[in-house]
């Protein structure tokens, strides 16, 4: 039953409720005000600053949209792009979305409690806007949605919601990117995200964050994945953030419901990161996998992932591995939860440096030694991710390639 | 050509190599045979500029450069090249883009990496990453490629058929013939002789079966002994000596010679 105010009363009781892990943020020394923007056409999005285009395109919007099947662009707390060119694909802004389309309150709030924490409160009673991107039964998207979530205001504290519903026997892929505008520096960006993938349906979802020295971020996400579904999160943040706490939740409800998570993080010095992922093995024939890779070049990483296998006949892996370069910290914590018998899960974790020999072997071949070092540092953050399209295999490789400024 | 001159060697603190001299003539090839420990492999690393072989005496010269102390990389750029027998696993880099990273060092920015892979039965491995989970004639050839794609002028051979099987020995065998420029192909331009006087390529091939001079033709047999060169002569003739009484008469000729 969907009744705002009902969410509203019980959001109310957990503004000052801590989050459960990752250091605080004072979210009164932020403002929640609505900052306009004016809605851009197509040929606007193409005359933005240069400065500006190069964050978005690093991000990976595609501002001249040819490869990407439609658009979300929100630029603070305004919309200022939205449309779908995709049959089947809905791209509609949440709080448009609430007004107009009852269907979305079956989804609104549904996975992740609105009393979470005191981000989560935040979204409900100011929040902004999101996006809610929706594969019809039976569509099969040709090409990406991307979404990009902007801050360009100092000081702002962004409070977003998304919804992603991918039908059954619908393929969808979205690309999201979080970025600051060039000059910002401060700033807090809370997101809730809820996915519903459903029967024998495939989402792939592709997060690059791209955020400020200064910027604390707080996404709150949890999906559920139905009989036969397949869902695909893969997260890339090569940049540095102040502070970045998350540990988005899949159930797997239905049988031979998949799940496979991938991330990159790279560490800058003063970052800290506290990134994870958790899945519930619920039905027979379940797959999970967790993969992560971690370079931390003077930042505080903690990778987390859990697996929680509650039948028989599961099978899941984690494999969390670390590379320190420059200073700063790994904490690698994998996480096993077998409740019966018959249950197959293992993790491999490892927190290392570069091996000299490797070094030594490419320099043999004529590279110096700093070539060597980052062709080795690409290699590792290079995880072939099975069932992603080309385009956004482009992207996470752009992104990877980048990883020489941030490491080296 | 490689000049090698009383070279000694440390590793870890313990002299390895001693009183070395060595000299590869442009158009050569050298075989080394030793016992298990004896110093070859460390020889070889030596050569190619691995830091933790520290040379505590005597000079390498190559082309005329004095590479005692030179990095690897700027030793490879001269023209040094390695075949490894263990070489490390590197996860995520391509046995592809190992090959172009080879190329590059050449200067051939644009290179055919597939056809250069079908001459050594190696194009369905391109997509892997390199050395993981191959095979030991599988990383040979794959060793072998990357040489084929560097082209350097002094090739170092780490015991080429070790772990290679009886079918892939003469794949193994003609690819490094080829490299040395010591194939028997004849051509119809060139005399035999010609061919041989324009050979430049230098090689220096570690073997403990001898299997390779079946394919190779190798100007000269040395044999190392506890980090000293013994015996400089025929291959085949240093070859069959050991064969025949073991190394026994290495410790003789070592003792003599000091």
């Amino acid at each position: 039953m969907y009744n705002r105010e009902e969410l509203a009363e019980k959001a109310k009781k957990a503004v000052d409720k801590r989050g459960a892990i990752g250091p605080d943020i004072d979210l009164n020394q932020y403002e929640t005000a609505p900052v306009p923007h004016h809605y851009l056409a197509d040929s606007d999005l193409c005359a933005l600053p240069a400065d500006e285009q190069q964050r978005l395109t690093m991000a990976g919007l595609d501002l001249t949209k040819k490869d990407r099947g439609g658009t979300y662009f929100q630029k603070d707390t305004s919309v200022i792009h939205c449309d779908s060119q995709q049959e089947g694909i809905q791209v509609i802004p949440i709080r448009k979305a609430l007004e107009h389309h009852d269907w979305v309150r079956d989804y609104y709030w549904k996975l992740v409690s609105v009393d979470t924490d005191k981000y989560t409160a935040a979204a409900e009673l100011e929040l902004h806007d999101g996006y809610v991107i929706r594969a019809l039964p039976g569509a099969k998207a040709v090409y990406p949605i991307q979404a990009c979530l902007y801050l360009d205001k100092e000081g702002l504290q962004q409070n977003v919601h998304n919804l992603i519903i991918a039908e059954e026997d619908s393929e969808l892929h979205i690309i999201t990117g979080c970025s600051t505008s060039p000059h910002m520096k401060r700033g807090v960006h809370v997101g809730i995200s809820e996915f519903f993938v459903k029967k024998n349906a495939k989402l792939s979802f592709t997060m690059i964050h791209n955020w400020a020295e200064d910027m604390q971020v707080r996404p709150r996400s949890v999906a559920q994945v139905e009989e036969g579904g397949l869902f695909l999160n893969n997260y890339i943040c090569m940049k540095p953030v102040k502070s970045l706490q998350m540990y988005p939740t899949t159930h797997l409800v239905g049988n031979d419901a998949v799940a496979r998570f991938y991330s990159i993080i790279v560490g800058s010095p003063g970052s800290e990161y506290d990134v994870g992922g958790r899945i519930f093995l619920k039905k027979p024939g379940n797959r999970a996998e967790i993969v992560a890779r971690t370079i931390s070049n003077g930042g505080t990483i903690i990778a987390r992932g859990d697996l929680i296998g509650e039948v028989a006949d599961i099978k899941a892996h984690l494999e969390c591995r670390g590379l320190i370069l420059n200073g700063g910290m790994i904490h690698a914590i994998p996480e096993l939860r077998g409740y019966v018998d018959g249950v197959e899960m293992s993790h491999e974790a490892a927190v290392g440096k570069i091996a000299q020999e490797e070094i030594t072997y490419l320099m043999s071949r004529g590279l110096s030694e700093d070539e060597a070092t980052s062709t080795i540092v690409r290699g590792f953050l290079s995880v072939d991710i099975p069932g992603l399209p080309p385009q956004l295999k482009a992207e996470i490789d752009r992104a990877i390639q980048q990883s020489d400024e941030t490491v080296m | 050509m490689l000049l090698i001159e009383d070279l000694q060697v440390e590793l870890a603190g313990k002299t390895i190599l001693k009183h070395i001299d060595l000299e590869i003539k442009p158009g050569e090839t050298h075989v080394l045979f030793g016992p298990n420990g004896s110093g070859k492999t460390s020889l070889l690393m030596t050569i190619m500029g691995y830091p933790q072989y520290k040379v505590t005496n005597g000079k390498i010269m190559f082309k005329g450069v004095d590479i005692t102390h030179s990095p690897i990389n700027e030793r490879a750029q001269l023209g040094i090249g390695m075949s490894y027998q263990r070489p490390p696993t590197i996860h995520g880099l391509k046995t592809r883009q190992m090959v172009q990273i080879c190329a590059k060092n050449k200067g051939k920015e644009e290179i055919n990496v597939e056809e250069l892979a079908r001459k050594v039965y190696f194009e369905n491995f391109l997509d892997r990453d390199v050395n993981a989970g191959f095979s030991g004639g599988e990383i040979k050839r794959s060793e072998l490629l990357q040489l084929m794609a560097q082209d350097p002028d002094f090739m170092l051979f780490d015991e080429p058929e070790s772990g290679v099987d009886l079918e892939n020995i003469a794949v193994v065998g003609k690819t490094i013939a080829t490299l040395l420029q010591k194939e028997c192909a004849s051509s119809a331009s060139k005399s035999r002789l010609q061919q041989r006087l324009e050979r430049t390529k230098m090689g220096l091939i570690i073997t403990h079966t001898g299997h390779i001079l079946d394919y190779v033709t190798v100007d000269k047999g040395q044999v190392l002994y506890d980090g000293v060169l013994s015996c400089s002569s025929n291959p085949r003739e240093i070859l069959r000596c050991i064969s025949e009484i073991g190394y026994e008469e290495c410790v003789r000729c070592t003792i003599e010679k000091n």
